[in-house]
């Protein structure tokens, strides 16, 4: 088993051999990704050791403190969070050698193809066709809420390869190259004015058979490793007080007397105790997670998250007042990251507005909780044991 | 930073507490109390405070206590809220204790820290720590005066009373009259004090005693508090799994288990709220912050946990046969009791500078 000091050990030799002040970024993540240093819970040869997870902050934080570049994990996040997990589940080695340490490094960036306009919240309802024809699968159909499809070398894909089953049962995933011709980027402009994300259209592009990840009909099993670890990446962060939404809100407060009447104190004041005790429920299943008893708190985490921050940029607009009726910019742009702060209240506002609805509606949220962790029955099910293409839509 | 979980020991503790509360406070034994002559449970108190040594939690080792801390106290709080029990252990165990214990009061800690006697501060129910309340008058060695709203004071052994020069007397309860008054709150009644020139024995000055108490009696309130919504969302669920209507259980019901959801992440919310108040007030780090803000939190959770009961469980909740009126009555009073949410919100303006226009 390797150790923290065997970790330190390594650390310290990859940066001997190969000094960040000195040597190339590109070359310098790759030479940590042969090192074993890249994700040390991942298997030897594929950029880690086999480690126990909760040791890569050892070495991350001998890298920070000696200035060595990281692979900028906010710009590469579907393919660490989404693609690399799955990959490493379900990938033959051949897909492992080629494709994970290009992700790591950032070379390649992936994106999602799994929503679609007719597949939202029912996702396994989803209507893009794979056919196969020789050794090849022929995909037609439309993506959607991609982001980074624009940037992406790689796709991860699932499709319908069998329209007579059920529909959890006739879906296969795939790993899809974007450069291929019939892959149509279109950017997606939202209400904010700008485009996070993009519209995919995917007509008769042919992806072979060896880029299959998971047996034939088998894709929904595959996809629920990629799902789950959206939702891991989702919540533990740890927050300082005011450290979320609540932050400027309050700053403007402090620095704007001529802006306050009461009617907005007392609801500012409510939000503040609310935004407050959420980032110590956040905290709190934090603690649980280091103390090894997770709890199923992470589900109403992002609910309350959700509604807090919409209700709060709200009140901010409301606040402002004269400025409240402007905007700062409706520039249609591509930004590369989302800062859900960044911007002015308004943008704020709008942008929460997508909080609810991204990964995981607030209606399916809370769903989830009544049955899996209240045990109340299930919705209803009138699709289980109806072959796809007799769905209602 | 804040440790919001529950140790071993802790836990221990709780289910401790929860197996003797469940030999003496079962709810239709609780209903039937409330309207006899002895709405407390002395026998569960004698139980608690006696046979487990839980009144001296707050009190050092060295004073006759157990030398515990607020984290404890608010386990056994929890508890004690899931089955409303009429013990006067918020009142004598942590607010009449707090203000001996700023006090440096050391023979009647050790009273009371071993349950042989039950104290109550006469300062009434709903005052905040910092808020105005009612003295008597301090004259030619006796006190004069009457004092309403004193919860559990029906109980006491010894009443602690502020007074108009200043100090905080210790009036035993056989030379006050104390009169039961009829109470929103069935398990936790309040009561009339009248002096009529009892003989008070000077602890110490008031402000500061009272103030430490109520702020300890607001803080650990929020464990009491997180209780009661346990209680009524456990059993709520628990019901709507059970009762059927149009053939099917009513939990099924989409616009239930919304509801029933929304008020898990209440409950969940409020469990890091008070475990933040709890050991704040064990480490004295951020203490007036992590009150007020328990407590702006927690007075609408428990009443809409309670409310949501009698509503989800609908005919048979309405009745006085079924518990969840003693929540609702619990809930709503503890809305009131230390200081209003909004009261709080109020001294959070001050404490963390979102002033008022």
């Amino acid at each position: 088993m390797t150790d923290a000091a065997e970790l330190k050990r390594r650390t310290a030799e990859l940066l001997a051999v190969h000094p960040p002040a000195t040597t190339d970024r590109m070359d310098f993540l790759k030479a940590r990704f042969d090192a074993g240093l890249a994700w040390v819970h991942y298997p030897e040869g594929l950029g880690g050791l086999g480690a126990p997870r909760s040791l890569q902050v050892v070495v991350d934080t001998e890298l920070e403190a000696a200035g060595a570049p990281d692979n900028d994990p906010r710009r590469i996040g579907i393919g660490l969070g989404m693609a690399a997990p799955t990959i490493l589940k379900y990938g033959t080695e051949e897909q492992k050698q080629r494709l994970l340490r290009p992700l790591w490094t950032g070379e390649e960036v992936w994106c999602q193809l799994f929503s679609e306009p007719g597949a939202g919240s029912d996702l396994a309802a989803l209507g893009t066709r794979a056919v196969r024809e020789g050794g090849d699968w022929v995909v037609n159909g439309q993506k959607v809420w991609t982001s980074s499809a624009h940037l992406a070398r790689w796709a991860i894909l699932i499709a319908r390869t069998d329209p007579d089953v059920p529909k959890h049962a006739g879906i296969t995933y795939f790993l899809c190259d974007m450069t291929d011709p019939g892959v149509e980027v279109r950017p997606l402009r939202q209400i904010t004015g700008e485009a996070e994300f993009n519209e995919v259209f995917l007509t008769d592009v042919r992806i072979p058979d060896s880029r299959r990840l998971g047996e034939v009909g088998d894709g929904w099993r595959v996809a629920q490793t990629t799902l789950n670890n959206e939702r891991v990446a989702i919540g533990g962060m740890r927050l300082p007080r005011e450290g979320g939404m609540i932050g400027p809100v309050s700053k403007t407060w402090r620095e704007r007397p001529e802006l306050r009447t009461h009617d907005l104190h007392q609801r500012l004041l409510k939000l503040w105790v609310e935004a407050e005790v959420a980032r110590l429920a956040g905290e709190r299943l934090r603690q649980q997670l280091v103390a090894g008893q997770p709890g199923p708190e992470g589900a109403g985490m992002k609910l309350a998250f959700a509604r807090l921050n919409q209700e709060i940029s709200g009140l901010e607009v409301e606040l402002r007042g004269e400025e409240g009726l402007l905007y700062d910019d409706w520039t249609m742009r591509r930004p590369e990251l989302v800062d859900f702060v960044g911007r002015d209240a308004g943008y704020r506002y709008l942008r929460s507005k997508g909080n609810s609805i991204e990964g995981g509606t607030s209606e399916v949220l809370l769903n989830i909780v009544a049955e899996r962790v209240l045990g109340l029955p299930s919705e209803p099910r009138t699709d289980k044991d109806v072959a796809w293409k007799d769905l209602a839509r | 930073m804040t440790d919001l979980l529950y140790s071993e020991e802790e836990e221990a503790l709780r289910s401790a507490v929860r197996d003797l509360l469940a030999d003496h406070c079962d709810a239709p034994g609780v209903i039937a109390r409330t309207e006899s002559d002895a709405p407390h449970d002395l026998a569960a108190w004698k139980a608690l405070a006696d046979g487990m040594g839980l009144a001296g939690l707050l009190v050092p080792e060295a004073q006759g206590g157990q030398g515990a801390t607020h984290r404890e106290v608010a386990v056994v709080l929890e508890e004690l809220g899931r089955s409303v029990a009429p013990v006067p252990y918020l009142t004598s165990a942590v607010v009449a204790t707090e203000a001996l214990l700023a006090c440096g009061t050391e023979d009647l800690l050790a009273e009371l820290a071993s349950g042989r006697r039950i104290g109550a501060l006469a300062v009434a129910l709903n005052i905040a720590a910092g808020g105005a309340y009612k003295v008597v008058r301090h004259e030619n060695g006796s006190l004069h005066g009457e004092l309403t709203g004193i919860a559990d004071a029906a109980a006491a052994d010894v009443l602690l009373v502020p007074a108009d020069d200043g100090g905080l007397y210790a009036v035993d309860a056989d030379a006050a009259t104390v009169t039961p008054q009829v109470s929103l709150d069935l398990t936790r009644p309040l009561a009339t004090v009248t002096l009529n020139g009892a003989p008070g024995r000077l602890l110490g000055d008031a402000e500061p005693a009272v103030r430490r108490a109520l702020r300890a009696g607001a803080g650990l309130l929020a464990s009491e508090q997180l209780g009661v919504a346990e209680w009524t969302l456990t059993e709520t669920v628990r019901y709507l799994k059970e009762r059927k209507q149009f053939n099917r259980p009513v939990g099924g019901f989409q616009a239930l288990k919304h509801r029933l959801a929304q008020l898990w992440l209440e409950v969940v919310s409020l469990r890091a709220a008070a475990r933040n108040a709890a050991d704040a007030l064990a480490t004295g780090a951020d203490v007036e912050v992590a009150v007020a803000v328990a407590q702006a939190y927690a007075a609408a959770v428990a009443v809409h946990a309670a409310e949501e009961a009698v509503q989800l469980h609908a005919g048979i909740g309405m009745t006085w046969e079924h518990p969840a009126h003693l929540y609702l009555k619990r809930a709503k009073a503890d809305s009131i009791a230390y200081g209003t949410a909004g009261a709080h919100r109020e001294a959070l303006a001050e404490l963390v500078d979102l002033p008022a226009p």
